[in-house]
């Protein structure tokens, strides 16, 4: 295949992208896994999660290591590996019935076990875990069918677990004291939601790396509660901004020599910073004219 | 913000905890009788006698770590008690929920949160709900009705704290004062027959503490709802209340202002000898209490 060159004809480069079917596969993958993202990563940003999110995506390492020692298939490492975190991580929160605050000393202690334990499987195995840049950073090269398949039947169980239970979910993320009065289980809630975070990244990061899951799960869902208080609103620009940056990512990584991961998590940043910034000058501009205002009313 | 009537609780017949007045013929709301409270294996209060009637506005006082929040928990069925021994509404703690608006503590309430404050009203009404708040799709004729009426009452309930001007913004720009109005209007937005308040005037400035003070009482009374309200000071909702129940000591004790926040009174429920001093604005100074650690040490549960 000689190298590819982007050229000013985006209807020539899009088609050219298309040829390929591994590059329709990595398409494919891209645009379940950023739905997938966009949505549970909503719900991680505004939980205050994204270092248990972070946690979760680093427990890749341990669970692919682990899964070459013991001989196992690789994607059974990843799912356990994750399923154990999202628990160990909900069941030390949920002891304190304060809410998530007593969290992060937790899910920093799962964190740097798990991967104490990664890199002792990787001495361990005596074979070269050849795909560690690969864990981390992802590759879109060799993407099969059955991947996509698998990766499409984790999105719609995890949609449809958070379809249930998005109200009462939100009600508890928001402000769990009031949510444990009308009755809901808010710790139940929690460890739930670690699991769907866990088998949002255990399938994603098989495929775009475990840094590359963590991206798409933090920047765009922060950038768009930068831009709108409208939950309805912050949702649907948080799938569309993980949407454009897989798409922007995908397409430019596969005309360049630099890593997809580069990609998407250097646009997920741009779009953070721009969603903050929009928010700050539009808060300034609204401020402004009320200061203008000769004497404010009393309350 | 209108003046406040200045009805002061002197003028109201002092009630004790049997019956009140004939102005509410009516059961009381929530009623305890020789209860008791246990958290973690230790006793935090007990023998506690104390009724409150619909439409009746009653404050929760006493030093940290007396049980104030404790006995919401126990009127939401939340903590152990003695069978029996606590009748909300007609029934057994916990039972009737769905009729209390409950304001929790503001601890763990992240004020920065990237949402309208409408929102956080509209999760009161519906966020016990399963399925999702999406507000497009599920276009079924019954539900387009149900929904217009959340909408509906969700507006009124947010004029009825006057937080119109600014329940479309978010919370993280709004003020102590205002996120506590739409926190109120978040507990109210189900109708409740009952609402509990725990240390609402926490955390705002004066003009704020009796704006919120004046706007519960007005709901107390148009509404008809029994309010209970855990607070520190007494000083800034004294023109509003109509009883106070002072916990300390493992015990309670319920009255009038003028009846229970006197130096025998508190001497005797603090064991202790205790001095209340009216300043000449009518501001009560309640001195020699001795602090928390008379109590068992009881702090938020861990």
């Amino acid at each position: 295949m000689n190298n590819p060159t982007l050229t000013w004809n985006l209807v020539k480069d899009v088609h050219e992208l298309l040829v390929y079917q591994f590059m329709v596969n990595a398409l494919q993958a891209g645009t379940i896994v950023a739905v997938m993202a966009g949505v549970v990563g909503w719900f991680v940003v505004l939980r205050r999660q994204s270092f248990a999110a972070h946690t979760t995506a680093m427990m890749s390492f341990p669970g692919a290591s682990g899964a070459a020692l013991a001989g196992l298939p690789t994607a059974l490492g990843y799912y356990l590996a994750c399923g154990i975190a999202a628990l160990a991580i909900g069941r030390s929160g949920g002891a304190s019935r304060r809410g998530r605050s007593g969290e992060s000393a937790a899910v920093g202690v799962v964190q740097v076990a798990g991967l104490a334990l990664g890199f002792l499987f990787l001495s361990l195995y005596s074979g070269v875990l050849e795909q560690l840049e690969t864990l981390l950073f992802g590759t879109f090269l060799g993407i099969d069918g059955n991947q996509v398949l698998t990766l499409a039947i984790v999105a719609v169980v995890v949609l449809a677990a958070l379809l249930a239970i998005g109200r009462p979910l939100l009600l508890s993320s928001l402000d769990p004291e009031a949510a444990r009065a009308r009755g809901l289980p808010v710790g139940l809630f929690d460890v739930g939601f670690l699991l769907i975070l866990g088998l949002t990244v255990a399938a994603t990061s098989q495929i775009t790396g475990a840094l590359l899951v963590f991206a798409l799960l933090v920047a765009p869902p922060a950038a768009a509660q930068a831009l709108t208080p409208r939950p309805g609103l912050s949702l649907a620009l948080s799938v569309v901004f993980a949407l454009l940056v897989t798409w922007l990512g995908l397409g430019i990584s596969y005309f360049s020599i630099y890593p997809l991961g580069f990609f998407v998590t250097s646009f997920g940043f741009a779009l953070y910073v721009a969603a903050k910034l929009a928010h700050r000058t539009a808060a300034a501009l609204r401020r402004s004219p009320r200061a203008d205002e000769p004497m404010a009313a009393t309350v | 913000m209108d003046a406040p009537p200045r009805s002061r609780p002197a003028n109201r017949t002092p009630t004790t905890h049997s019956t009140p007045s004939a102005s509410s013929a009516s059961t009381p709301a929530i009623e305890l009788r020789d209860a008791y409270a246990a958290m973690g294996g230790r006793t935090v209060w007990s023998g506690v006698d104390l009724s409150v009637c619909p439409g009746e506005f009653v404050a929760v006082l006493g030093s940290n770590g007396s049980g104030k929040s404790t006995l919401l928990k126990a009127i939401l069925g939340l903590v152990q008690t003695a069978p029996g021994a606590v009748s909300v509404l007609g029934g057994p703690a916990g039972a009737a929920n769905r009729e209390i608006g409950y304001l929790p503590q503001r601890h763990g309430f992240d004020s920065t949160l990237p949402i309208r404050g409408v929102d956080l009203v509209r999760l009161g009404l519906d966020g016990a709900r399963w399925g999702v708040p999406l507000p497009f799709g599920r276009g079924g004729s019954g539900r387009r009705g149900a929904r217009t009426r959340s909408r509906e009452r969700v507006r009124e309930v947010i004029e009825l704290v006057g937080a119109s001007a600014y329940a479309e913004r978010s919370l993280g720009e709004l003020s102590g004062g205002e996120q506590q109005r739409i926190l109120i209007a978040q507990a109210l937005v189900r109708r409740p027959r009952i609402l509990m308040l725990d240390e609402p005037l926490d955390s705002l400035d004066l003009p704020n503490q009796a704006a919120v003070s004046a706007l519960v009482q007005r709901i107390c009374r148009t509404e008809n709802v029994a309010v209970l309200l855990v607070a520190h000071d007494v000083n800034p909702l004294l023109s509003y209340l109509d009883q106070v129940i002072y916990l300390a000591g493992g015990r309670a004790l319920q009255g009038a202002v003028q009846d229970v926040i006197t130096g025998p009174k508190l001497s005797e429920l603090y064991g202790v000898e205790i001095e209340v001093l009216r300043t000449r604005d009518g501001r009560l100074v309640v001195v020699g209490q001795p602090e928390a650690p008379h109590v068992h040490g009881h702090r938020h549960e861990q």
